[in-house]
């Protein structure tokens, strides 16, 4: 039984791998785009923010933010692959092998989070341009912050890819639902203590963990913009989202074929 | 219209239970009641067809079949015993073909049937092999590299079929599986399908809405209304047709079809160009129908056997030939 379900979720996601390897325009959006937006938006930032109390500068600061963003949008990009899958019968035919429907979100979410991990990887070849030395970069913690993260974000991918059906409809949510979650994670602006509403609003928001835990594994556990508590609390709560974004793709593909 | 085969010494000994076998299934939509207690028995080495037009509820039997989908009541039997659609024990023994291909167009010929082979855990030597041979019996050997979407829609089908048979099931579920396809491409498939079933014992079910697909069957459900309304032999369902069938092409066959059951006390079928009238010794009927109605008004007058379309008819009142979709 769990032997085939392995077998299932093993197959799909190494075909995500295989089918984003063969096609070198997504090797180049993936690190040409986000390094656009980071040296733009960064440079903009840099000469109006200053992080209250440290010299950390803005394109510093930014980088683990645009790390996460990397994640997300891969994440995004690469889930919109189930409706095409589904049109195009591929998910019928395995489907009707003898994996599990739970096997097949599995794999293509695992294999989405692995795709969006690949395009986080490039990005941070980039890490001594933004002044981190890699010598000194927590790499397990970065590794399982970001795991978690695409993982969740890509099972939450599967859930609305399911349910909508729709290429432009999957965008459109998805652009709703994930770039403010994104934009209030912290990732471009620290939660100041003059709008406990924005502070709130990041601890319901499973993106700044993944920032906030990022923020650490780079600069350690003290990292300025990081959120309060520790680096396993922000690991726990990527965890249970994980959990959560996976459970929810499986009930929405207990729908039919 | 090519004679049946005659069924190759398969018949297994009285003992042995259906290879599959279904009880009562139903299944609804909303309101429409599409499955309405379905039952049927494949047995062991039989190539066993559905036959029904669109909207009998083939697709949704080949759903549950293929495992898609759960029937709302009923059970399913492999081999004697109660099965559940997903099983995976009996998906790990099944090959499904569906309509429309349902192959990654991005990979490689030879990549989807490697993928297809892993998803059924064949070990990787034995997977290989099987893969060059079947890319070699479809006739795809030197297009191994290319990706499956570059294929015409023909090659599609076939390469569909080689990937349904890469784990060696004892079944194969076909959904239709000439549609579409011209008459070379339909004789090379059922050399196929028959050559499977001939060596390696291989039990077929498929759907079809096609005559000529019928007539290759061993034996066949009548599907009508979400249930089997007979199941026979194709020779045994045509026998049902009485005679021969005489069809007349001319204008106005609703006035035509009046008049000649008025003048001819015959029971008469309106067709879209015409009428049919069935009956013994057709060819008596033919000079008496040409002399009953003034020259001009009959444009020809044919007398043929009749077909599985014709018994389809006879049997359920309802027409074989709907629109393609749905």
């Amino acid at each position: 039984m769990i032997a085939w379900d392995l077998a299932t979720a093993r197959v799909l996601w190494k075909r995500d791998l295989v089918r984003f390897f063969r096609q070198p325009s997504r090797l180049a959006g993936a690190l040409g785009q986000p390094v656009l937006f980071w040296l733009i938006i960064g440079s903009g930032m840099a000469a109006t923010f200053r992080m209250p109390g440290t010299g950390v500068g803005y394109l510093q600061f930014f980088y683990p933010g645009v790390v996460l963003m990397v994640v997300l949008f891969a994440a995004i990009f690469t889930t919109v692959s189930v409706i095409e899958d589904r049109h195009q019968g591929f998910l019928q035919m395995v489907l009707a092998g003898p994996g599990s429907r739970g096997a097949l979100v599995a794999g293509k979410s695992l294999g989405s989070a692995t795709v969006a991990l690949s395009q986080a990887a490039l990005f941070l070849l980039l890490l001594p341009l933004a002044g981190f030395a890699p010598g000194a970069v927590n790499w397990p913690l970065l590794a399982a912050a970001l795991f978690l993260s695409a993982l969740g974000l890509a099972a939450v991918g599967f859930a609305v890819a399911w349910a909508v059906d729709n290429v432009q409809g999957y965008h459109a949510i998805q652009m709703t639902l994930l770039v403010p979650a994104w934009v209030i994670s912290g990732a471009m602006f620290p939660p100041s203590p003059e709008h406990p509403a924005f502070a709130a609003l990041m601890r319901w928001n499973p993106v700044a963990y993944g920032v906030s835990a990022a923020r650490r594994a780079l600069s350690g556990p003290a990292a300025p913009g990081a959120l309060p508590g520790s680096a396993a609390h922000d690991l726990l709560v990527l965890a249970l989202f994980a959990a959560g974004a996976l459970l929810l793709a499986a009930a929405a593909a207990r729908r039919r074929a | 219209m090519a004679a049946a085969l005659p069924a190759l010494a398969l018949v297994p000994p009285p003992s042995a239970p259906p290879a599959l076998a279904a009880r009562d299934l139903t299944f609804r939509f909303g309101d429409r009641e599409v499955l309405a207690g379905l039952s049927f028995e494949v047995m062991p080495g039989e190539i066993f067809g559905f036959l029904g037009p669109n909207g009998a509820g083939k697709s949704t039997l080949f759903s549950i079949l293929a495992g898609l989908l759960p029937p709302a009541s009923g059970a399913l039997l492999a081999g004697g015993a109660p099965v559940a659609a997903r099983d995976p024990a009996l998906r790990a023994r099944t090959g499904v073909v569906f309509q429309s291909p349902s192959l990654d167009p991005k990979l490689s010929c030879r990549e989807n049937l490697l993928l297809a082979a892993s998803l059924f855990r064949v070990p990787r030597a034995e997977a290989r092999e099987r893969v060059e041979r079947l890319l070699a019996g479809a006739g795809l050997a030197d297009r191994a590299r290319e990706p499956a979407g570059r294929l015409s829609g023909g090659l599609k089908r076939r390469l569909e079929l080689a990937r349904a048979l890469v784990h060696r099931p004892a079944l194969l579920i076909l959904d239709e599986p000439t549609n579409g396809l011209d008459a070379g491409a339909f004789a090379r498939t059922w050399a196929t399908v028959e050559a499977l079933r001939r060596d390696e014992g291989l039990t077929v079910l498929l759907t079809t809405h096609r005559p000529e697909e019928a007539e290759r069957c061993d034996r066949l459900a009548v599907l009508a209304r979400g249930r089997v309304a007979a199941c026979a032999t194709p020779e045994a369902l045509r026998a049902r047709v009485a005679g021969d069938v005489l069809e007349v092409e001319a204008d106005d066959p609703e006035a035509l079809a009046v008049q000649v059951r008025a003048r001819l006390g015959l029971p008469v079928r309106v067709l879209p160009r015409g009428i049919a009238v069935e009956r013994e010794r057709g060819h008596e009927l033919v000079p008496r129908l040409v002399e009953a109605f003034p020259p001009g008004r009959l444009r020809s007058v044919a007398v043929r056997r009749p077909t599985l379309a014709d018994a389809f008819l006879d049997l359920t009142g309802e027409s074989l030939a709907v629109e393609e979709g749905g």
